[in-house]
């Protein structure tokens, strides 16, 4: 019985969704983000729905706040980060989630975003990662690559593209993690574990505009070639993938190479081992830039997790510590302080 | 003149001094003057200070751009500036003297510190000879002391460096200048103690070279006087000496104490309005949370989220981080959410001038946004008001759910005043009402103010959304709906218009019509109504009003400005309220500006009313 009202009480995709159409092109990877939230979160959040709140700054992503029946904020171009901070340190209860674009994140706001990851704010951020700016109809963006052609770079794009991964690491990020919307058993993962982590949290999730943008990760988001081209980072597990799970990712020196553990010579004890909790950044970042290189995968999984005090936390420690020293303020002993004289 | 019987010398009273003292940034100088004034405050007299220090922290020695001052105003009468032209300079070295020397009223004293006077310092002070040696100095009182050595001397056995030594000229000088304007050691004695509570040998040297210049002005036969002025007849209470930024500081504390609302404050550090956040964060066991923000972008942002969140939220800066915050004020106005953003003005455009003080941004705090987005702007008008208007600040947003920029500038900030400290219980509550209960509930609601309801997020049953694009009136759902949009547009006016009904009326000192009113806002309240008075005392009719509410104005102004011929409006900057008046009211205004960095001159006020009137000086 008891068993029963539990489960009864608990919410379900639908207790999530808002009454407000959603507005998306038909097709657009944002469908399968906000499906994934709102199937998650149910287990993550069991009661006190009224404790999450989204925000967003702008950019065909950052609806997605209006489609969450939480609290929420569509905000102004890239300051969403800034903004969460805001909410978060004034009120450490709640659950904030930033929902933003590559535009978004890492142009505008790129130096929010970096300083969100140092300060370690419990945040949990999930940049959809579509490689254009779509709102605003296709210009290229940050993360879009060298010789992208587009309406602002007809001749191709001769920027150099962020690597959102490797720039989360390099802020100090204490959780780093990469999913696809193709894949939604995977997202529903990472986000739950996003939301376990006490800290900042990073997800880059490959999100395809169909628009602007349609099929740039298709090399790996297609079901027929994914097994081949994604590496599924698994805590402790050796790094192997392919469809027969026989090519394995080893080191050599600080280079990483593919083998297939199969051929003589070769074992699979030969094949790096992920260890999400290591202490030290350095084989998280060589993954993040792996696909640089021809012929490597792309990892997606959770990259790094790591431990430390966070922000919202020290915050109340320091004043809790202050008052213990100094005593609860006193407006009037305030006023009064100092050097005064009276006047008769 | 009286005979002191303690001295041999003669005693003068004076109503009222203005002592500048100027020197190196390295020299000491703002402390040097800070100590004066809070003996001077002390003993009784009114004051109002003016420091001025360079952009360089520490410009290389001896160089016309490294001179560092700080003007002080003391009387026994009431007193409202800092003062035009000092009646004492006290120059540490020969550019000091250079960069002052002009502004020292005529037969006013000078003292200098002769040992800096050599042939390097003259050099970089751009003098082809030595000042105290030929005849520049005429119709001046000047007294040469040789502060550096005779501080050496009265360091005689000190274990501390020649060099620990020579810095402590700057208590030598305080010393002598305490003597000369009959005031006590003890405040700055105990202060030395405190300071150097771990660093006896410092504590030991300031001590006795602050007594080495008293008795050296007992003792020689430089000065045949001392000066002596008595106690001003303020108010009866318990008094401190405050400067604007510390009062803008207090001001939000009491705020929050008295709305019972938790304080946030999201900064970027920037002069002249970095100690407002410096005091702040000095409050944390106030539960204040102090968020030194990644630039002014992310200061203003992190506060809407704070003020979304339910806290009293602020963002401190000046000029260039105001331009920064543009966006973000737009965002508070359409999400209607309340927070205060403090400009403390200085000189621009651009960096322009970071140390000094201006009034050019009104134009940019009333206007200076995309879209219709009105935004309440106050003034204070002293560094004691920046305290009511902070207060006031705080009141407004919160009731009328909207940003709201409080403008002072940097002589506010800067200068201290004697402040009557009201206690904890006659400051007003207004506790605030967050919106808990569902039924019925929209965001964008409104009561009889037009406000909307604050709503908590962490409340059961009210989740909703809000943000920068437009709103469907009451539901707050995103709406282009081209009526609608010209309805907010229109509501989100009426409401900042309807702030006219909850705040005091324009008030005029002097008679209620008649030829002239001299109509200020913000930090030049001072030297308006001094110049004002001076004018009276020369037999003639003035009046003046002074502006702390400026969007909106107060209810009566139209009515106020119609009942004088002429309205003078002494402005720093090139006529930014004159533009708003003549717009608004069509009012008859006569602009008169000075943008020097510095407050206006009383002396030049005073003459453009004569001249109004009709009268050369
Ligand atoms: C200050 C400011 N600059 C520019 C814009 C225009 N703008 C809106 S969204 C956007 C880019 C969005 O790209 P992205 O973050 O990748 O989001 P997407 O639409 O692809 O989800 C831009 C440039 C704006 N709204 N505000
Ligand atoms: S433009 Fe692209 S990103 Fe935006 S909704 Fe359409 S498909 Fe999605």
């Amino acid at each position: 019985m008891e068993e029963k009202v539990k489960t009864q009480l608990k919410f379900t995709a639908k207790d999530f969704a808002s009454d407000q159409e959603v507005r998306w092109c038909p097709g657009c990877g944002d469908y399968s983000i906000l499906a994934q939230v709102q199937r998650s979160f149910p287990d993550i959040i069991e009661k006190e729905k009224e404790k999450v709140v989204w925000i967003s700054g702008i950019g065909c992503s950052s609806r997605f706040p209006y489609y969450m029946n939480t609290y929420g904020f569509h905000s102004i171009h890239g300051r969403a980060p800034a903004i969460a901070t805001g909410v978060k340190v004034a009120n450490p209860e709640l659950s904030v989630w930033v929902a933003t674009g590559d535009g978004d994140l890492l142009s505008i706001g790129g130096n929010h975003f970096i300083h969100a990851c140092r300060r370690n704010i419990d945040l949990k951020v999930l940049l959809f990662n579509n490689k254009i700016y779509g709102l605003t109809k296709g210009q290229y963006s940050p993360t879009s690559e060298v010789g992208k052609k587009t309406k602002t770079s007809p001749y191709g794009s001769i920027d150099y593209p962020f690597n959102p991964i490797s720039v989360a690491l390099g802020s100090d990020s204490t959780f780093i993690a990469r999913t696809i919307d193709t894949n939604p058993k995977h997202m529903q993962t990472i986000i739950k574990r996003a939301a376990d982590h006490k800290g900042f949290a990073f997800i880059e999730i490959f999100q395809n505009c169909v628009i602007f943008n349609d099929g740039a990760f298709d090399s790996y988001s297609d079901k027929s070639v994914r097994d081949e081209n994604l590496l599924f980072l698994e805590h402790n597990q050796p790094m192997l993938f392919g469809a027969k799970k026989d090519k394995g990712l080893k080191l050599v020196g600080t280079k990483p190479v593919v083998i297939n553990i199969n051929e003589p010579g070769n074992s699979v004890n030969d094949v790096l081992v992920h260890n999400e909790f290591d202490d030290s950044p350095v084989l998280s970042m060589i993954l993040s830039h792996l696909s640089d290189s021809p012929n490597m995968p792309v990892p997606i999984g959770v990259f790094r997790q790591i431990m430390k005090t966070t922000y919202d936390e020290a915050v109340a420690n320091q004043i809790a510590e202050v008052k213990k020293i100094k005593g609860e303020g006193d407006l009037e002993k305030l006023l009064f302080a100092g050097s005064t004289w009276e006047v008769n | 003149m009286i005979v002191d019987l303690n001295s041999k010398k003669h005693t003068k009273k004076l109503t009222e001094v203005t002592v500048r003292f100027a020197g190196d940034s390295g020299d000491g100088m703002q402390l040097t003057g800070s100590q004066f004034s809070d003996t001077t405050a002390a003993v009784g007299n009114d004051l109002s200070t003016l420091p001025d220090y360079p952009a360089e922290i520490r410009a290389p020695l001896g160089t016309l751009y490294g001179v560092s001052g700080f003007q002080l105003h003391f009387s026994s009468n009431d007193i409202h500036t800092p003062g035009d032209r000092p009646d004492v300079l006290v120059a540490m070295n020969p550019a000091a003297l250079k960069k002052n020397i002009s502004e020292l009223k005529k037969g006013g004293i000078i003292i200098v510190n002769t040992d800096s006077f050599d042939a390097r310092n003259l050099k970089l002070a751009h003098y082809e000879s030595n000042p105290l040696e030929d005849d520049s100095l005429k119709g001046y009182e000047s007294y040469p002391v040789p502060i550096t050595s005779l501080t050496i001397k009265a360091l005689e056995g000190s274990k501390l460096s020649v060099k620990e030594v020579t810095r402590s000229k700057n208590f030598f000088a305080l010393g002598l200048m305490y003597w000369l304007y009959n005031r006590p050691l003890e405040n700055t004695i105990s202060w030395i103690k405190d300071k150097f509570k771990n660093k006896a040998d410092l504590a030991d040297a300031n001590l006795k070279a602050l007594k080495a210049g008293y008795n050296f002005g007992e003792i020689t036969e430089l000065f045949e006087t001392r000066y002596e002025v008595d106690k001003a007849k303020l108010p009866a209470g318990t008094y401190r000496s405050i400067s604007g930024n510390e009062a803008t500081a207090l001001g939000f504390l009491a705020a929050s104490v008295k709305s019972k609302l938790p304080l946030f404050l999201g900064s970027y550090p920037i002069t002249p309005a970095s100690d407002i956040l410096q005091f702040l964060s000095t409050y944390k066991n106030f539960g204040v949370k102090t968020f030194q923000a990644e630039d002014e972008i992310a200061g203003i942002t992190s506060a809407i989220g704070a003020s979304f969140a339910g806290s009293l939220a602020l963002t401190t800066t000046s000029g260039p981080g105001l331009a920064l915050k543009t966006e973000a004020m737009g965002l508070a106005v359409m999400t209607e959410l309340p927070l205060v953003i403090v400009n403390v003005q200085r000189g621009g455009p651009s960096t322009g001038l970071p140390t000094k003080t201006e009034q050019a941004d009104l134009l940019q705090a009333v206007y200076g946004r995309n879209g219709e987005a009105p935004i309440p702007v106050i003034a204070a008008s002293t560094p004691s008001d920046c305290f009511n208007m902070a207060f006031e600040a705080s009141r407004i947003a919160v009731k009328f759910m909207t940003p709201v920029i409080l403008l002072t500038d940097g002589y506010l900030a800067n200068g201290s005043e004697p402040w009557r400290i009201p206690h904890a219980n006659e400051i007003p509550d207004f506790p605030v009402n967050f919106r808990t209960d569902s039924e019925g509930f929209h965001p964008y609601l409104r009561d009889e103010n037009l406000s909307r309801p604050w709503t908590k997020p962490g409340t059961p049953g009210l989740e909703h959304r809000i943000g920068g694009l437009e709103k469907a009136n009451i539901t707050g759902n995103v709406s282009y709906d081209p009526e609608n949009h010209d309805l907010m547009v229109r509501l989100r006016q009426q409401k900042i218009n309807n702030i006219a009904n909850d705040i005091p009326e324009l008030s005029v000192d002097g008679e209620q019509q008649g030829e002239v009113l001299v109509l200020g806002w913000g930090g030049t309240y001072g030297s308006i109504k001094e110049a004002v008075m001076h004018v009276r005392n020369r037999g003639h009719k003035v009046s003046q009003a002074h502006f702390r509410y400026i969007n909106p104005f107060p209810k009566n102004t139209s009515e106020v400005l119609k009942k004088f011929n002429k309205i003078l409006v002494p402005e720093i900057n090139l006529g930014q309220l004159s533009k708003i008046l003549k717009s608004e009211f069509l009012a008859p205004v006569v602009s008169f500006n000075k943008v020097r960095g510095l407050p206006l001159r009383t002396s030049d006020i005073e003459d453009k009313i004569l001249e109004l009137l009709g009268e050369k000086k």
